[in-house]
């Protein structure tokens, strides 16, 4: 999706958020970073959560917490130290002004770093490219459910050092949702407008924008790979504030679900941007799992385009051309590098 | 915003039209006095709160419909309507450097054309008369709600954001009306000093919306929604109206408080016991029990539940040195004590 300079319909960056099963964990996170301190041997609940329970609530909610930190140790025996380095950087109420909460989003977290470490068993390289500071991350979007994101977001708390949350934008409409809207914003997703990435930047985030927007999840195995055309909101974005643009190229969830067609005119009547349709489908309901594709994201190199706010469209466009075939190129690297679909 | 006691629509504007207390005769109106400072609608809690710590500073004049029973002595308070030609008689008399304009009614229980209609008109008469006697310094407290909460919010809304309040919650026409009003002002009268004063929820012993809604039984919330929200001490307010009151202030300033909270946080805060219900019924019960006069909280404001509406206010900061001297936990227990305290 292109990042709308332009209008508010349109959304920034976003990963198509679908409430689906898998949709619902999936866009995750955000917020500011932090240089860790020797990590504290588990996690406690968040101190300001003062809660009036009763007792069996009690006694279910240290089950919980109890059950969350084996899950979480297992998972990655990290989790707690990186948990905490962001828990420092919250407010002291635990929220953030977006309305992220990390004890609400660390069970999302866990299942995102499960899916992260054993089912797509990410492979990262030049994670250490994303600068300290401010920086969008531009990456090619594809596997019609917006895994994508959720991945170069776990990649970036998980092996990135300091480990920082990244914000990806949701469309206005998902803010409109009972629970969705909730849980996204807890999760640190931020409702995609330009302004909201601007604060977003000027606070020296890293946001996460899909330039190539639903068509480029959308798009049928056939052009696996092949990078749609790209909006240009973001380029704009990056210099009106300063912020470098670091290209991402993921490898592995073209295949999670090798849809052979899109049926546009059922998509067309329930409302929805595509329908795709893939030949696991005829197994059932666990055709519709992704496949368990090996994930491989790489970083380029930050991009500084110079220039600056009032920069004309021309400018602007030879910026996306720019940062587009970085993209590809990263992109066809990292896919000659690959030897097998699946490990 | 401040909706100043409900009694204030009901009551007739004495007779006399002008009764005076404190200093006798025309004192006041003594040519070589220090300019006054006129407060409108000073029988109001902000009001008196403004008063309390004004009139050391400064010859306070309040104007209002309502009797001030333990006014200071040092305070001339004439205790008519707005409207009427006395009014004009004391802007013509005093001598005058500056108006605070707090008299704004918010009476849901009122038809809501009688209510427009004096807002509105009150003002106007205000504004002739600051025009015509040449008064330089104009506050007007209008309030952050004018922005009207929206899922196409930005998360921080700035002072240029279009005022869409009173799209859905016809409530907000008057305060929008009478931002508007004031904004033209500007233009009308370039000598004069107006200050527009944008605060979000003010919460301590004033009477607003937010102390209607955290006065119900039990809270209502709707399931699946947690906005974030700002509070801002009554104090704080003071604190910049007085600050406004300097010499070179002028424009649109919003106040935010110091932090945010999400509404379920605020809830637990003030000590109040939340009660979900989904959107789609909520407002059809808080409507019958608000036209049962059970609740003093019109469905209509429910959006205010649901979406954002918080706002930016980096640019009183830097301009005004605005800063909150009250934590939003003070500010919550501020709402906490006013609730018990209308008990």
């Amino acid at each position: 999706m292109t990042v709308a300079a332009e209008g508010p319909r349109r959304h920034v960056g976003g990963s198509r958020t679908r409430l689906g099963r898998l949709g619902r964990e999936i866009e995750l996170v955000p917020a500011p970073a932090a240089i860790l301190p020797a990590a504290p041997a588990a996690i406690d609940r968040v101190p300001s959560a003062e809660r009036r329970e009763g007792p069996v609530s009690a006694l279910l909610g240290t089950l919980a917490d109890s059950l969350m930190g084996r899950l979480r140790r297992r998972v990655d025996p990290d989790f707690d130290r990186r948990y905490h380095a962001i828990l420092k950087r919250l407010g002291p109420h635990g929220y953030d002004p977006f309305g992220f909460n990390l004890e609400y989003a660390s069970y999302a977290l866990v299942a995102a770093a499960w899916l992260y470490r054993r089912y797509f068993r990410c492979e990262v390289t030049g994670i250490e490219r994303v600068p300290p500071g401010r920086a969008i991350l531009a990456a090619n979007h594809s596997g019609q459910i917006p895994i994508d994101g959720l991945m170069i977001g776990t990649a970036m708390l998980l092996d990135h050092d300091p480990p920082r949350l990244i914000r990806s934008m949701i469309e206005i409409w998902a803010a409109t949702l009972p629970f969705a809207a909730k849980f996204f914003a807890r999760c640190g997703q931020v409702v995609g407008l330009p302004e909201n990435c601007r604060l977003l930047l000027d606070r020296d985030e890293v946001i996460l924008v899909f330039p190539e927007g639903t068509r480029g999840i959308t798009k049928t195995i056939d052009r696996a790979y092949r990078l749609e055309e790209f909006g240009q909101g973001f380029v704009r974005l990056a210099l009106e504030t300063g912020s470098p643009i670091v290209p991402v190229a993921v490898v592995g969830a073209e295949e999670q679900y090798p849809a052979v067609l899109n049926l546009a005119s059922v998509a067309r009547w329930i409302g929805a941007p595509a329908v795709p349709v893939t030949p696991l489908m005829a197994l059932g309901p666990i055709g519709l799992l992704p496949l368990p594709t090996r994930y491989r994201i790489a970083f380029g190199e930050p991009i500084r385009l110079p220039g600056d706010a009032d920069e004309d469209d021309e400018a602007v466009a030879e910026g996306v051309r720019v940062v587009r075939s970085a993209v590809q190129d990263l992109l066809n690297r990292t896919l000659a590098a690959r030897k097998h679909v699946f490990w | 915003m401040t909706r100043h006691e409900t009694v204030a629509g009901r009551q007739r504007p004495p007779p006399t039209g002008a009764s005076r207390r404190g200093r006798a005769g025309r004192a006041a109106a003594d040519p070589s006095a220090e300019p006054a400072v006129v407060v409108t609608g000073i029988c109001g809690r902000l009001g008196r709160l403004l008063l309390r710590k004004l009139h050391r500073e400064a010859r306070v004049v309040g104007i209002d419909r309502r009797p001030f029973p333990d006014a200071p002595p040092d305070l001339v308070h004439y205790r008519i309507d707005l409207r009427r030609k006395a009014c004009r008689d004391v802007f013509r008399r005093e001598r005058i450097g500056a108006v605070v304009h707090l008299g704004v009614m918010h009476d849901p229980r009122l038809a809501p054309e009688v209510h427009h209609t004096w807002n509105i008109e009150a003002f106007s008469k205000v504004l002739d008369y600051i025009a015509a006697q040449g008064i330089p310094k104009l506050i007007v407290l209008s309030g952050a709600a004018v922005y009207g909460p929206r899922p196409q919010n930005p998360q921080f809304l700035s002072e240029q954001a279009p005022l869409l309040g009173a799209g859905r919650i016809s409530e907000l026409r008057d305060l929008v009306e009478l931002d508007m009003l004031a904004q033209s002002f500007f233009w009308r009268a370039p000598a004069c000093e107006t200050v527009i004063l944008r605060p979000c929820f003010v919460a301590g012993s004033v009477r607003n919306e937010i102390h209607s809604y955290f006065r119900l039984p039990v809270t209502p919330t709707l399931l699946g929604f947690d906005p974030m929200m700002q509070f801002v001490h009554e104090d704080d307010v003071v604190a910049v109206i007085l600050r406004a009151l300097g010499p070179g202030v002028r424009g649109i300033y919003n106040i935010a408080g110091p932090g945010v909270l999400p509404l379920s946080e605020a809830i637990r805060r003030v000590g109040r016991r939340s009660l979900p219900i989904p959107h789609f019924v909520a407002r059809r019960v808080l409507d019958r029990l608000w036209r049962a006069r059970l609740s003093d909280f019109p469905g209509r404001e429910i959006d205010f539940l649901r979406f954002i509406c918080m706002v930016d206010d980096s640019r009183a900061r830097r301009e005004l040195g605005y800063e909150p001297s009250r934590t939003i936990d003070d500010a919550l227990a501020a709402l906490r004590d006013g609730i018990d305290e209308a008990r």
